[in-house]
């Protein structure tokens, strides 16, 4: 290495060792922050799940007690099919985004004030989304009752039948999930190679062969990141839960994410442990996307240097 | 350019897209219309069933200064602004020297912790819950803006890593080799010839954490009780259980809360799509 300290023959340690140092020195705050605010309390949790806590006394050890409970606990099992049903409707969001991304696709008047308008409902709090689509499935005042009136049905109470209610947040969910899509998309769109699509054109490709064969492959860095978004999205479900059902009718439209928050810090009781073990339970559904995510990262790191 | 220019196609077709945008535009944001409507309309008018017809008689000024002054929202938004602000310079800041750390040297574990990060980012808020709470408790900072700060900052600064350290990885690297031959120190480094560099990606963060922060919803339930720490978000939700049914104050208070986020990714538009679909065009 050709310092110019070096040449000069006054170095202090400092100057010598600054290189190996700096990088630790640069992580220092920003890892300190994240290890003992997000990393450490991961395990924390694992830990906690093995005791009974009301938060407050003496925590008690019970090993897997509290597993064992979940497997018998009937809201448990309502919660996870629901974080099912959630992650596989959810994924309507990737199609349905591209699929409004390649109708606004174009370059007629006005149409960047369209596509930042179509994008609107993923700036809004989930909080107004909630109650925005509450207002909306009002059995009484809704507009949805008065399209079913109107077509001389009787108006469903979406979000208080236990059959509709989960779809009924879902829907609620997937307004701004798909903006979050076409808003991918159509960046990946703008980055598609023309040399491609002309070459496809000559060879006689057009319409969904094209899309198919040519543009899907092209996106697939845009696909990937909605996948992921919405995946992890669809796990985290507590807001609109929360916010327009409150879990019910009769918990039925818990999800794993809301019935852990319940256990651990609703009226029912402060049941920390067993609100941990279910947060273990989401945390390892999440880790295998997460591990999914780092691998393909990792390739992508790998080629890169 | 793909699906084809529509001013290629038939006079037809030309047409019948010049249509179905608009129409398509206001289905997608009917839910959106109808509280902007809602929020200027009358009580009267909602008690006479008319909830989705043309208003009446216009209250706009009548609701919007009746939130204000029969409800702490004016309070909850100032906690949000005192929330998002810090959280916003805290996770930014850090995330700078992560980022450049992670970007420019090339250290043993330099991948594993960025993966720590990266991964740390993905996970399920309710794994950190109970211990977040309770360490925020024995800090004294429950119920304060400053407990809720501090977690974000901590928990923002994983997906700010990620942005910057990619960002700093795209600088070209012979500026820095360049730099070093020349004597200069690696902190003047940082400051004086990558944070110039950077300010297009700090622009991008900025606006992004200000949107995520301001929309938080969960942490706000679970480390704020009171309404002198309450932000928006949760307060408004606490209204809603208040205004039971009072449709019009209950629109005209989810716009207040929507609006600085909203004003936020107009103004800074470009930024905020950038920061949001890093990653969707390379791989």
């Amino acid at each position: 290495m050709n310092r110019p300290a070096a040449i000069s023959g006054t170095t202090t340690f400092w100057q010598r060792h600054q290189r190996q140092a700096a990088p630790w020195l640069f992580l220092a705050p920003g890892a300190f922050m994240f290890l003992v605010y997000v990393i450490l309390p991961i395990f924390q949790s694992m830990w906690i799940s093995l005791y009974e806590w009301d938060g407050i006394g003496e925590k008690t050890f019970i090993g897997i007690a509290n597993y064992v409970e979940l497997f018998d606990d009937d809201a448990f099992y309502t919660s996870l099919k629901n974080n099912v049903i959630w992650l596989v409707l959810y994924m309507l969001a990737v199609p349905a985004g591209l699929f409004v991304a390649l109708f606004l696709n174009q370059t007629v008047f006005g149409i960047r004030l369209i596509k930042s308008l179509f994008f609107f409902p993923f700036v809004l709090s989930q909080v107004v989304v909630g109650l925005v689509f509450a207002w909306f499935y009002d059995p009484s005042f809704g507009l949805l009752a008065q399209v079913f009136e109107a077509f001389g049905l009787k108006p469903i109470a979406v979000l208080a039948d236990e059959d509709y209610v989960t779809y009924g947040i879902i829907v609620a969910g997937l307004w701004p999930q798909i903006a979050y899509c076409m808003i991918l998309y159509l960046t990946g769109l703008n980055n598609i190679s023309p040399e491609q699509i002309e070459a496809g054109r000559l060879d006689g490709a057009k319409g969904i062969r094209m899309l198919w064969h040519v543009v899907l492959p092209q996106l697939r860095p845009a696909t990937f990141i909605a996948v992921v978004v919405t995946v992890i999205g669809a796990l985290r479900s507590f807001d609109l839960v929360s916010i327009m059902t409150d879990g019910g009718p009769y918990g039925s439209s818990r999800v794993l994410a809301y019935y852990m928050y319940e256990q651990a810090l609703s009226e029912y009781g402060f049941r920390m442990g067993y609100g941990a073990a279910i947060a273990v339970v989401l945390f390892a559904i999440m880790m295998v996307y997460i591990t999914v995510f780092l691998v393909r990262m990792f390739s992508e790191e790998r080629g890169a240097r | 350019m793909f699906p084809a220019p529509i001013e290629k196609s038939g006079a037809h077709w030309r047409g019948v897209y010049k249509v179905a945008l608009p129409v398509s535009l206001f289905l997608w944001l009917i839910p959106l219309l109808a509280v902007m409507l809602t929020s200027i309309r009358s009580a009267g008018d909602l008690a006479a069933g008319n909830y989705w017809g043309w208003p009446r008689d216009f209250h706009l000024l009548e609701n919007y200064t009746a939130i204000f002054e029969n409800s702490p929202i004016g309070a909850y938004i100032l906690n949000s602004f005192k929330v998002t602000i810090p959280t916003v310079i805290g996770a930014v800041g850090l995330s700078c020297l992560t980022g450049f750390a992670f970007g420019i040297y090339r250290f043993k574990g330099n991948l594993a912790l960025f993966f720590m990060f990266v991964a740390g980012n993905f996970v399920p808020f309710q794994i950190l819950m109970v211990p977040v709470r309770d360490m925020t408790l024995n800090l004294g900072l429950y119920d304060t803006t400053a407990g809720l700060v501090l977690f974000h900052v901590a928990f923002q600064t994983g997906f700010c890593t990620l942005f910057m350290r990619n960002f700093i990885r795209a600088l070209p690297f012979e500026l820095i080799e360049a730099a070093r031959v020349e004597g200069v120190s690696e902190w003047q480094i940082f400051t004086r010839v990558v944070m110039p560099l950077m300010r297009p990606a700090i622009a991008a963060l900025s606006v992004l954490v200000f949107t995520f922060i301001w929309n938080d919803y969960f942490w706000a339930t679970v480390l704020v009780q009171g309404k002198h720490a309450l932000p928006v978000t949760a307060g408004l939700y606490s209204l809603n259980g208040q205004w039971l049914a009072a449709w019009h104050l209950v629109s005209a208070g989810s716009i207040v809360a929507a609006l600085p986020p909203v004003i936020m990714f107009f103004l800074m538009q470009k930024h905020f799509i950038a920061g949001l679909t890093l990653g969707a065009t390379k791989g």
